[in-house]
């Protein structure tokens, strides 16, 4: 078996009496992901039941501990241990696939025609280039649920507001620069609204609550109206910005 | 939410603007973007579980400002820590850091700040609620936790449930001990575990962060308190979102830092002085608008031999 080798030295950075911050890559790529998903079920394992919580992100990990179960020195020589033995997750157990079902249209994408015009295509081009590509779950955060993915199409690569919006509907999709996400709660936000999905992103009663995870594999599946009420979407039209 | 009547044990005659129900916090799901919640101040969190005497993780009222007014239902064992909300029972002063019988027909009533910002209440036995990820902390952002998992801060009405004692409580003082109640009127020195950015900060913000004194402005909530004071420059304005810890202090491009608190978003991509430590995280959400804290940045061995006396001390 050949050895994979990160393209940096790891580093492990203090974050508080009782967390690391495991850092591996200084920058996004989807090839990061192999290597952090390895490193969340290595630490999880190293650290046993003295793990508090666990953070993967894009480029880093943070490891939040029970510093009455370890000190800050014990858990930092397990995490390097953990670092010096990793290897990247196998290729061909990637992460689940989902299909969200999304009624891409003006009523609910009311930032169609502002990327439409930020990037010359028309809003249909807009619209196919977003639905054919698939995307990776870099992290979760913002709000429960909220999988930060990509990477977009740089063809439609358009800036999120400088003002967000008050509310964003539940279910709304979404692009900032090369990112896409899906909101799963209404929550203030600048990003460009393209559409709406009829999934459920976070729900309480799921056995792991929400319906992305880090790493697992996301495509937005154009639907017509029909189908995404029938699908139990929500056509409530998004308010104007204020 | 209405509850039969057997197990209501308070009535909330007047919910005041923010009272929340709060545990520890909500652990083991941050991978999910789910927040922490829990008592913004875990130490007088703590200290009023102990005296009600109720173990570690029990959910207690955490009243922000006062406005609140509650009658009992039957007797009840109850004990307030933290600010001093200027506290009746029946509109006798109560007294704080300390047990206490309620009885059935009393009101307790919170008026407004005298000294502190939250004041916790427990009661013997503990608050009742159904846990969502497995805590009853109230983050009404997330729409999780508290009297009706929905994340709802308590309104006029609410019947509150208490758990039933089901151990005899254990043989504890009934009082805190002078040393350990807090004076929240005195300036407080914040101490901070430098984090991994605090190099790329200029040498005269550092000068500036850790001999000023700070304000606290009046963005402060549960997710975050902003310090207004010197400018912070540091050679990084943005970084690739990443976790956070409870107490970072983030420090954004117009160089005023945030101290984040147990409602902050769980990733976030501004550089870091570093972390306070849980206890002055707590410290700091008793402080109003307008107070004025310090920051003093120490090494992590005194810092944690403090934390673990705190951890071990409530965990008995």
């Amino acid at each position: 078996m050949t050895e994979t080798r990160l393209p940096m030295q790891p580093r492990l950075e203090s974050a508080g009496l009782d967390a690391w911050i495991l850092r591996l890559f200084d920058r996004i790529d989807e090839t990061n992901l192999p290597w952090l998903t390895a490193l969340t079920h290595d630490c999880e394992v190293a650290l046993g039941d003295a793990l508090v919580d666990l953070v993967p992100s894009y480029t880093t990990l943070l490891v939040v501990f029970d510093p009455l179960k370890l000190s800050p020195q014990a858990a930092r020589q397990q995490l390097e241990v953990v670092i010096s033995r990793l290897q990247p997750e196998d290729t061909l157990t990637p992460g689940r696939s989902h299909e969200l079902p999304t009624y891409y249209h003006p009523s609910v994408g009311p930032d169609l025609e502002r990327v439409a015009q930020h990037t010359g295509l028309s809003v249909d081009a807009v619209i196919a280039c977003h639905s054919e590509k698939s995307y990776r779950v870099f992290a979760l955060g913002f709000a429960p649920g909220f999988a930060f993915m990509g990477l977009a199409d740089p063809q439609i690569e358009c800036p999120r507001f400088d003002t967000p919006r008050q509310r964003v509907p539940v279910g709304s999709v979404a692009l900032a620069a090369r990112q896409t996400a899906a909101y799963p709660a209404a929550t203030p936000g600048g990003w460009n609204l393209l559409g709406r999905t009829s999934a459920r992103l976070f729900d309480r009663d799921r056995e792991g609550f929400s319906l992305l995870q880090v790493g697992d594999e996301v495509r937005f599946l154009a639907v017509d109206r029909e189908e995404f009420v029938r699908l139990g979407g929500d056509l409530t039209p998004v308010e104007a910005k204020l | 939410m209405t509850l039969p009547k057997s197990t209501a044990a308070i009535r909330v005659q007047q919910a005041g603007p923010l009272t929340l129900l709060q545990d520890q916090g909500r652990f083991g799901c941050r991978h999910l973007g789910v927040t922490q919640g829990g008592a913004a101040d875990l130490y007088s969190w703590a200290w009023a579980n102990y005296l009600a005497g109720n173990s570690w993780g029990a959910a207690c009222l955490e009243i922000t400002l006062g406005g609140l007014q509650l009658v009992a239902e039957k007797d009840l064992v109850i004990a307030v820590t933290g600010a001093d909300l200027g506290a009746t029972l029946d509109q006798k002063p109560l007294p704080l850091w300390q047990q206490v019988v309620w009885k059935e027909g009393q009101t307790l009533a919170f008026a407004t700040p005298l000294s502190g910002l939250r004041a916790y209440l427990a009661i013997q036995g503990g608050l009742a609620a159904e846990p969502v990820l497995d805590s009853v902390a109230c983050v009404s952002r997330e729409q999780l936790g508290g009297l009706d998992g929905r994340g709802n801060k308590l309104a006029q009405g609410d019947r509150l449930a208490v758990h039933a004692q089901t151990s005899k409580p254990q043989e504890r003082p009934h009082q805190a001990p002078e040393d350990a109640r807090l004076d929240f009127s005195q300036t407080p020195v914040l101490e901070l575990l430098p984090g991994a950015q605090i190099g790329e900060f200029t040498g005269r913000s550092l000068y500036a962060a850790f001999n000023s004194r700070w304000r606290v402005d009046n963005r402060a909530d549960r997710m975050g308190v902003r310090l207004t004071g010197p400018r912070l420059d540091c050679r990084i304005t943005s970084m690739i979102s990443e976790g956070i810890n409870l107490g970072s202090v983030q420090v954004p491009p117009d160089g005023q830092p945030i101290a984040l608190l147990n409602d902050r978003q769980t990733i976030g991509g501004y550089p870091r002085l570093g972390a306070l430590t849980p206890l002055s995280a707590s410290r700091l959400a008793q402080c109003l608008p307008g107070q004025e804290v310090q920051l003093k940045a120490r090494g992590s061995g005194p810092l944690l031999e403090k934390h673990r006396r705190f951890l071990e001390f409530f965990s008995n």
